[in-house]
Parts: C-alpha cells; structure tokens; sequence
C-alpha cells in the first residue's frame, strides 16, 4: 500500500473516532440487521458471529432481529466482496479475520479492505505448534532438530493458502533455518484429523480448533506464538493446561508474537453515528459474563481495538505480512 | 454389551413427551425446507440455530437433527414429481423417479423412494451403534491419496459405465470440472476462471447449477415435445402405498448392496452425494434389469435413496468423533454444538455420554417419525401430478428462480441458474448425459484438492497412491471399474445399442 493510502485511512480512522462518541445515541436500526460471516458453518468466524447474535438476542440490545447468514466462498471473498456491493448500508456487518486486509496482497480478488468500515478487533486468537501425540519430539527444540535433518521431507498442514497458517509456517522456516512441506486443507479441523491420521506432521492451529483432539490424546502441543503463557485454567488434559505450555521463545524457536485477530466491519460509506452505534453494541457485547464465557472456552484473548488503535494494528500487521508475501513472492499488487 | 446398555439409556432420554414433540416439529419443518429447493436442510438448520440457544444441548440437537432428517426425505419429493432435485444427494433420484411419476405411478415411486430411504438410515444408525470407535479409526486411516482415491472409485463407478458414447461422457465430465473449478483455488490460493464478474469468487453453486440443468432444461423440453399439455392422471390410492412398501423386501438385495456403498461412503468421508452416484451406477451395471434403468425402474430409486440416506446417517458420526462434519448440515449442527458449550471430537462419547446417546436413540426414533409422517404425505404429493401443466409449468419457473435467489441472495444465481436450463435443454437434445456433468460440479474440486495435496507430499510421485494396502486397493477398484465395459465390449463385440443414460 502506498503511504498516501495509509494517510488516508488514518486520516478516516481519526474523523470516525472524532465523531464516535458525541453521536452516539442518534442513529438507530430500524430493520433487521444481518450478520454476514466470511466463512462457513462451523469455524471460528461463524462461531463468533453466531455467539455475539446469540448475546444481543438474550440481552435485548437491539429490539430490531438478528439473522447470521454464511458467505465463506472463496475463502472469505464472497463476503468481503458482498459487503463492498453493500456500500452505505449500514444493516450488513461482517465477521473476519486478518484476511480481510492479507487476501487481497495475495490473490486477485475484487475488493480491499480500505473498501469496508472497520468496527473493531474484538478478541485475538492463539496459535500453538502442534505434533501427533506420539511423534518422539518432547520439545520445539527436537521438531526443529529433526526436520533439519530432512529439508522439505516434513509436511506443515494448515487452512487455506498465503493466509495466516502459511504466513506463520514461513516465519518458522525463517526464524529456525529449516525446509518444511506446506500442505493447505479447507479448515482448521480437517488439518486436525489430517494430523490425528499421521498424514502430516505438524500444524498450527488455533487452541480451539485441535482442544478436542488434545483431550482425546491424538495430538499435543509443543509451543505457543504469544509473548507470555496463555492464561490458567483448568485442565485440558488429565495433567496439563494451557498455561503449561512453554512459548516459543522459551523453548527457543523465536517468535514472539503470532495472533489472528477476529475483525468486525461495516461496508463502507456509512456514517459516523452508523458506525458509532455498532462500535456501542460490540463494546455492551464485550462486557456480559457469556462473552467471557466464550473468550475462555475458546482460549482466545479478549481485545476491544477500535478507531485509531485498530488503524494502526492493522497497518503493522500489513506492513509484517506484505514483507513475507513479498519474499515468497506471493503479491499479485 | 455396552454400547446397548448406553442406546437404552439413550432411549429414556429421547422417548420422553417434550422430546417426541421437537421431533415431530423438526420433521415437519424438515419437510417443508426440503420440498422447496434453494431452501435445503443447511439453511433450513441454520434458521433454527438462534431458537437452541436457550435449549438443553439434547433437546436441541433433537429438534435440529429431526429437521435434517425431515429434509432428506422432503429433498426426495421434488426429484420424484418435477425433476428438480432439491439436495445433491437427491439427483441420482430423478433418474427413475421423475420417469416412473411421469408414467403416473408417482404414488409408487414416492413410496418406493421414502421406504428404501428408512431403511437406509436404520442402516446407518445401527452401525453408528455397534461399531462407533472402529468407524472413527477407519476414518483416521484417510489422507489426501485416500481421499482422492475414494472420489476416483465414484467417478469410475459412475462413469465407465456407459450408456453415452464414451467421448459425450468425457465432454460432460470435463464441462463439470471446469464449472467446479470456478472461485477460489484451495490449494494455490489464487482466483480462477472468474471472467471478469467479480461475484462468481464463491464458485457456483450446486443448488443453482442442479436446478436449471434439471428443472428449467426438463420445462424447456417440456415445452417444446408438448408431451405434458395433459396433467397426468395419478392414481391416489392408500393401499398402492401399503403395496410398494411391502413389495421392498423383493429388492433385498440391492437394499443391502445399497446400504452397504452408504455407509462406506458416509464413513470414508466421500459423503451422501457420492454415495447415491456410485449406487446407482453399480446397480445400473449389475443389475438383472439394467436394460431398464433410465426409465422409472424401482431399483433406480432404491439404490441411490438407500446409499443416500446410509451415508447422511452415518456422516453424523465422523462430526461426533472427529469434528469434520460429513455434509453441508452436519457442519452447521456442529456449530450449534460449540455453542452449546460442547466440543466435539474424541472426547465427547467419554465425556457427554448422555448427549451422544440421546442423539443416537433419537436418531432411530426420528426417522420413524420422520418415515410415517412423511408417508402420510404420499398422496397430497402425488395429487399433484394432476395439476395440469399450465399451472404447473410457471409454478416449476418460479420455484427454481427463488431457489437459485436465496441460496445467497443473488441475482447472478437466478442469471446462471437460467443459463444452465438453456445447458440442459441442449445437452437433452443432443444426446450428452447429464449425470457425470453434475457429478463433476459436486465432487470434482474436492477430487482436484486430494490429488494437489497428495502430490504436494509426494513431490510429484504418482507412487503414493499405491504407498499402502488402502490406497492401493481403492485405485485398482477404480481402474478395473473403469475397464470393464471395455473388457465386456470386447468380450460380445457384437453389442445391443443401450439406452443413453441422463
């Protein structure tokens, strides 16, 4: 992106966060309002568009109803490019993730995220390495150590393609000097079963993707991409937690930070007291016990990014990601 | 054993009177979604989701799981009367089922379908029963050369078959790879074959592509042969139900075989789809009466009810034990059971035995609800046959145009959806089989993946599809379906022409 571009948006940011607060109380939905997730059934987008409708209905938050429709064809496209169709109107929000900005650097799709509104970045998900339960590695240490051994024989599963799961196989080949196979699956769970199979060896999922195939014993993780242990809580598995999982950077592989935010968006063209009164919403979201309840059970970690905070979020994690596009040489633009 | 010292337990848990009524709403709204194509079982699941929030998780799944059983069946109707299938699954139905209606034994045909249908998902939930971990292992056990090699074994069964001349199967099959391959490319990430429109990123549908091929290309010929100026003159008669139910048992054999690629399928994971493809073109291959299929034979609609109904049953299994759902609605309950505070996976037949086993009693209990019901509807059904065609004609119209808008609120779909009637009026007229077209649109991006990825972890080998005992069968099943009509030609050179299969 051109820096005259990222001006602007900032430039956007700022006049909508300038706007937000005095306005607040104007605007009010007077249709039912859709939530449109960029993904299918079941995954974490529909998941979070499916449990913040489920805590407006059970609050009343709006008295105007709620229906959460799925636009996840071509990885998300469908519904970023219905929402750029949708400009102005401001009864269409839309549930995301980084892709919203990474797809476009990468594949020729038809919009760019400076095309939609941005609400907020309402929780940050984890990612973990993971290996089968019985692979001999008892560290990231061994992994890295063994898949030196053999460039390119190791074979890295992950959803879809140059998005977040490839970005982040490419920072560990980087960070640990080594060749690994990248394998792109449809969705986080599939990569889960493909692993539980013994048909790959590692992936990176998010917590909640692989919990159920860590319980079950097929599969355990070696490391977390966060800057500290991910929070206490009680036991996954008989004996441990999430907190018992070491960082990367503790047990050596160094990637400090490694995060997919969930991202909220309005489509473009709406005004401030539109924008305002979703940022409201999500916020009164943010703050009811069943949000906890979800952030804890999806050991995700609760952020509320919004107005210039979200900007400037977003242009690093850009500025981060067209870096590696570029070395790999995924850009298309 | 245990398992059934768990299922009765499970019965106390589904046969109670609150239970026995979210099973009787779900099938009827099931139904009713599954009778209107475009609305199907997935949208039809998702528009209830909101209601269980408030639900215990049982009940819930219940009542979610009794609506896709309901839509199954519904699904089959449209097929059988108008040639419009309203699942993928259910395409394989309109082979001998819309022309045995036409022939005015819609009564039989809608009865023969929901019977071999019932018997199916008893089937597959009597395995899900007795062998819930074993299944769950032999699921493990399938990586991308598996996986491609389970879709390879459908198209051989269904495509060597013959009927077409070889050259119009292999337009039509690659004329349905190309539409599959519209949208976004999985493995490589980049947009392809769009043109220029930036709606078609989503791929096309099957939904929008099954209804015009079918339903507006069937109209279309309707139209112009003027064969269906006159309604139909269906008989309506209770004991023709009772008849055809008890004549299936004389089919036990293709019931059986039927069951048996079903199940296979729904635990493999190739899925209903697949699953009532290869029926059909294994029984239409080996069948005593294959010269008859193509033209309202009964076993034309027992073998891909049955398989379809095995595989949607059993596909539930490989959610609950694994998490990946075997269909479009199973991913949308799975869902709902995250956000009913479940996890599925591994651990939730130890941790959950209460739901797990609820789910499976009802599942018995909800497809005998599901068949009665939906038999008591045989004869409103079938009434409508005699309908004449001036009514019924726009009503076809109509149907197909709403469905294909609300399969994504699209007027691109309705475009399309009227594009592909033109396809199927052209293919008809000239002789080209439909059926590997749409078999192609369903399951050829997921044939593309398996073989990308499974050449990403061989670096390009073709060695790994026979790196082990599985795959190496599947393929080698797969190339001696293949070949043998081309063994069968040479061995009587001297053939019959055979009827064109469409």
């Amino acid at each position: 992106m051109s820096a005259a571009a990222r001006s602007t948006i900032l430039t956007a940011g700022a006049i909508a966060v300038l706007f937000a607060a005095p306005a607040a109380a104007e605007w009010r939905p007077s249709k039912p309002i859709e939530f449109v997730a960029t993904a299918g059934p079941g995954g974490g987008t529909d998941n979070l568009a499916r449990t913040v409708q489920s805590i407006i209905v059970k609050y009343k938050l709006t008295d105007q109803p709620v229906v959460v429709v799925n636009k996840g064809g071509g990885s998300g496209a469908e519904g970023y490019t219905y929402a750029k169709a949708s400009a102005g109107d401001p009864y269409r929000v839309i549930f995301g993730t980084s892709n919203a900005w990474q797809q476009p650097m990468v594949s020729r799709v038809a919009f760019k995220h400076t095309d939609l509104t941005p609400i907020a970045a309402m929780a940050q998900d984890e990612f973990l390495l993971w290996v089968k339960q019985d692979a001999p590695y008892k560290s990231v240490g061994e992994y890295l150590k063994a898949a030196a051994a053999k460039p390119g024989e190791f074979k890295m599963g992950g959803a879809q393609s140059k998005d977040t799961d490839e970005v982040l196989t490419r920072m560990i080949e980087k960070a640990a000097n080594v060749k690994l196979t990248y394998i792109p699956f449809k969705s986080g769970a599939e990569t889960a079963v493909q692993l539980a199979g013994g048909h790959i060896d590692s992936h990176v999922n998010n917590p909640n993707e692989s919990l159920g195939q860590w319980r079950g014993g097929t599969q355990r993780p070696l490391c977390a991409f966060s800057p500290q242990r991910l929070p206490k809580g009680p036991n996954v598995t008989a004996t441990q937690g999430w907190h018992d999982i070491p960082t990367c950077v503790e047990s050596g592989l160094n990637i400090p930070q490694f995060q997919q935010p969930r991202t909220v968006w309005l489509p473009g063209k709406v005004t401030a007291d539109q924008l305002a009164f979703y940022v409201d919403l999500m916020r009164k979201v943010q703050n009811t016990p069943e949000w906890k309840e979800y952030i804890e059970r999806t050991s995700q970690t609760d952020t509320f990014l919004t107005g210039a905070e979200f900007e400037k979020f977003m242009n690093e994690d850009i500025e981060h990601v067209r870096k590696i596009a570029a070395e790999q040489g995924w850009l298309v633009n | 054993m245990d398992n059934v010292e768990s299922l009765l337990h499970g019965f106390t848990i589904a046969i109670t009177l609150p239970h026995l009524a979210l099973m009787l709403v779900g099938v009827l709204l099931g139904i009713l979604v599954g009778v209107l194509p475009g609305l199907g079982a997935p949208n039809g699941v998702s528009l209830l989701l909101p209601l269980t929030f408030g639900m215990q998780p049982v009940s819930a799944i219940i009542l979610l799981s009794s609506m896709y059983w309901g839509a199954l069946f519904g699904g089959s109707v449209t097929s059988i009367l108008f040639n419009i299938p309203g699942e993928p699954s259910s395409v394989a139905t309109t082979f001998d089922g819309y022309p045995m209606a036409r022939d005015g034994r819609a009564t039989t045909a809608l009865a023969t379908a929901f019977g071999s249908a019932a018997f199916g998902a008893l089937v597959g939930v009597v395995l899900i029963t007795f062998l819930a971990a074993w299944v769950a292992q032999v699921a493990l056990a399938f990586g991308p050369p598996e996986y491609f090699a389970v879709y390879f074994l459908a198209f051989a069964s269904f495509v060597g078959m013959g009927g077409a001349p070889p050259p119009k199967t292999v337009v039509s099959l690659a004329a349905g790879f190309a539409i599959a391959a519209i949208g976004i490319d999985t493995v490589s990430g980049s947009v392809r074959l769009t043109m220029g429109i930036d709606e078609l990123v989503k791929g096309i549908s099957f939904v929008v592509a099954v209804m015009g091929l079918f339903g507006i290309g069937e109209l279309l010929l309707a139209v112009e042969e003027e064969v269906q100026a006159k309604a139909v003159s269906s008989r309506i008669d209770w004991r023709e139900v009772f008849r055809t139910l008890l004549d299936l048992p004389r089919h036990g054999w293709a019931l059986l075989r039927s069951a048996a690629i079903g199940c296979w399928m729904g635990i493999t994971p190739g899925g209903p789809t697949a699953a009532s493809f290869m029926s059909y073109g294994i029984a239409k291959r080996f069948s005593p009466r294959s010269a008859r299929f193509g033209q309202g034979e009964a076993e034309g609609i027992i073998s891909p009810e049955t398989a379809d109904h095995a595989a949607g049953t059993s596909a539930l299994l490989p959610m609950l034990s694994l998490g990946i759902p075997g269909s479009a609605t199973a991913a949308v309950m799975m869902g709902g059971l995250m956000i009913w505070g479940l996890n599925p996976g591994p651990m939730l037949f130890i941790e959950q035995k209460d739901f797990v086993w609820g789910l499976i009693a009802s599942m018995y209990v909800g497809n005998i609800v599901a068949v009665v019901l939906v038999l008591l509807t045989v004869p409103i059904f079938a009434a409508l046959m005699r309908i004449p065609f001036f009514i019924i004609a726009p009503l076809i119209f109509i149907i197909c145009t709403v469905g294909a808008y609300s399969v994504s609120n699209s007027y691109l779909d309705v475009v399309l959806m009227l594009g592909f009637g033109i396809v199927g009026y052209l293919f008809k007229k000239l002789s080209y089989p439909l059926a590997p077209l749409v078999l192609a649109i369903v399951i050829g991006d997921k044939a593309e993946d398996a073989f990308r990825q499974a050449m990403l972890m061989s670096k390009g080998s073709l060695a790994i599809f026979f790196s082990n005992a599985l795959v190496t069968t599947l393929v080698l099943a797969g190339i001696a379906l293949l070949l043998l009509p081309l063994v069968l030609q040479v061995a009587h050179m001297h053939t019959t022409t055979k009827p064109v299969l469409d």
